[in-house]
């Protein structure tokens, strides 16, 4: 059942922008925190937003992550340009990974994202086109609590 | 459980952020260079040691929950990562232990007590 957001925005994060790597899910929790929901479901939304922020940045060119708040859930929508993902099956496999060297001395491309990005997610929508982009919906069902 | 002050004499560690609360306690421990993994496995509230010292470990710790961060064999952070950690009133440490050292003596103070040593 669609529900009306009491909260929304729109952030850009711009691929290979390493230095500003995380204040879109910095940003993210802040909010969540001001709306006053739960620190679990607070949690599980930053880490979402951290690891799809980290794709953008990592493998694609430019994107926008769109967070909307509603009484029942709490929704970020990921949208990027970029190469896309061949195989999306092979990406959601723990472990896999197409992370450059120097992703990896940052700390990230272990092949975990994908599949920590499901794991935090109560309902998890992904889709990519091959050369053009990939399109994430994250879902966090906060179960009543309102903000 | 093991608190700030037990971390840092046990690790003969610098406060890198001075002015933290030397009380704050740790349920659990987490040691990865790996933010990917704190991402993924560290409990709320841990305290992590790592040998990465870039910027994106503070930003994951807020994101996670993790409530202080030990640097070990000699890494030091700059003073922008210092900064961001004071903003966010995360507590920093600097040892010159090797990871496995530093995780060793922890492991024997959750064993035995501050009273094993």
């Amino acid at each position: 059942m669609a529900t009306e957001d009491v909260y929304r925005q729109e952030f850009p994060v711009k691929g290979g922008d390493f230095a500003k790597a995380g204040s879109v899910a910095c940003r993210i929790k802040e909010l969540l925190k001001d709306l006053g929901l739960d620190a679990k479901i607070i949690r599980r939304a930053a880490i979402a937003a951290y690891e799809a922020e980290m794709n953008v940045i990592m493998y694609a060119w430019q994107g926008r992550m769109d967070l909307a708040v509603s009484t029942q859930e709490v929704r970020i929508t990921v949208d990027d340009k970029g190469p896309g993902i061949v195989d999306i099956e092979l990406a959601m496999t723990e472990g896999y990974s197409t992370a450059t060297p120097e992703m990896r001395e940052l700390g990230f491309g272990a092949g975990m994202g994908l599949p920590n990005i499901k794991r935090n997610s109560d309902v998890f929508h992904i889709d990519s086109q091959t050369g053009q982009g990939t399109r994430l919906e994250i879902i966090i069902l906060t179960n009543g609590h309102k903000p | 459980m093991i608190v700030l002050k037990d971390v840092l004499a046990l690790l003969k560690g610098e406060l890198l952020t001075p002015g933290s609360p030397l009380e704050v306690a740790f349920p659990k421990i987490f040691a990865s260079d790996l933010m990917s993994d704190v991402l993924t496995s560290a409990e709320p509230g841990s305290l992590l040691l790592t040998g990465l010292a870039n910027p994106h470990v503070v930003c994951t710790c807020s994101v996670a929950d993790l409530a202080a961060v030990v640097f070990v064999q000699g890494k030091r952070p700059g003073p922008d990562v210092i900064d961001q950690a004071r903003l966010k009133s995360l507590p920093l440490i600097a040892t010159k232990m090797p990871m496995f050292e530093a995780c060793s003596l922890l492991a024997l103070f959750f064993k035995d007590g501050p009273h094993g040593h």
